[in-house]
């Protein structure tokens, strides 16, 4: 009884010496799924607005965002070495004296986010575009880290 | 002119009816806003990567659907680094409760953003009848 009210505290009992480690393993296992697991998993939730994709091919950089109802002059998008900036605010225009909502759903804000891109990139060879409410930022590869093919002799 | 607060990020829904998609591919359910005034209903729905020829609205029995086809945004060579939204296709239904003028539907997408019109039939439209004195 006297070891009990020991180890009773917070919750390494003397009886089950290993509950916190196999809780630790479980917990791993579940963000090693979250991370590579099923089909509908691939994706880790964003922490920040927006949500972004960030993909590559042998040239280029992309990072696309859905942005709905931003024009391209309300986004202010910005290359500093490694880093990619994504800034602006949505607004939703007032509609009017008299009406009545029934319902509210979008939200207007601020947003800003820094995304750190894998490799270099070259400033000047960066392209942003915004269409339908997508932005799709093309930044091309530094040519030093692009792949190079080593033929072997 | 107050500061606007931050947006958070939200997590798309998937659309969770009980009939099934005859297509794959995953299918959410835009944001909306409806307001109305005297004369009409309007819906904003926010649909991005949704282009002007791919929105299908329907209206049938007081019924109102809205669908929107997006193309796939990512190239075939393309490989992926970080992920953090899926994409796929647009709908929701939405039953009305007033009766709509079918004819006069006026819809618009700009910027990823549908704006339905639904002006109400002429019947629905409140009239003030004055009563003369005397």
């Amino acid at each position: 009884m006297f070891a009990r009210r020991l180890f009773d505290f917070p919750s390494m009992g003397w009886r089950h010496p290993f509950t916190e480690l196999e809780r630790m393993s479980r917990r791993m296992d579940q963000l090693a799924n979250a991370v590579i697991g099923g089909p509908g998993l691939r994706w880790m939730p964003a922490k920040v607005y927006p949500a972004i994709n960030l993909t590559e091919d042998v040239n280029n950089y992309y990072v696309r965002a859905e942005l709905p109802g931003i024009k391209s002059d309300a986004l202010d998008v910005q290359v500093i070495g490694k880093n990619l900036t994504i800034s602006g605010e949505r607004t939703i225009p007032s509609e009017g004296e008299s009406i009545r909502y029934h319902r509210r759903e979008r939200e207007a804000g601020k947003f800003s986010r820094v995304i750190g891109l894998p490799g270099d990139i070259e400033p000047e060879r960066v392209d942003a575009k915004m269409v339908n409410g997508v932005l799709t930022v093309t930044m091309a590869k530094a040519e030093a880290s692009k792949p190079k093919q080593i033929t072997v002799h | 002119m107050t500061d606007s607060k931050e947006l958070q990020v939200k997590t798309k829904h998937e659309v969770t009816t009980p009939a099934e998609q005859t297509k794959p591919g995953l299918v959410f359910t835009p944001d909306v806003d409806i307001f109305e005034d005297e004369r009409r209903l309007t819906l904003l729905a926010d649909m991005p990567g949704v282009a002007n020829e791919d929105v299908k609205i329907d209206l049938n029995d007081g019924v109102l659907s809205i669908a929107g086809e997006v193309k796939p945004f990512e190239g075939a060579d393309e490989s992926d680094v970080l992920i953090e939204f899926d994409t796929g296709r647009y709908y929701r239904q939405f039953t009305l409760s007033e009766v709509i003028d079918q004819n006069r539907l006026e819809a618009k997408l700009e910027d990823g953003v549908l704006r339905l019109i639904l002006p109400k039939a002429e019947k629905a439209i409140p009239r003030r009848i004055t009563v003369a004195a005397g």
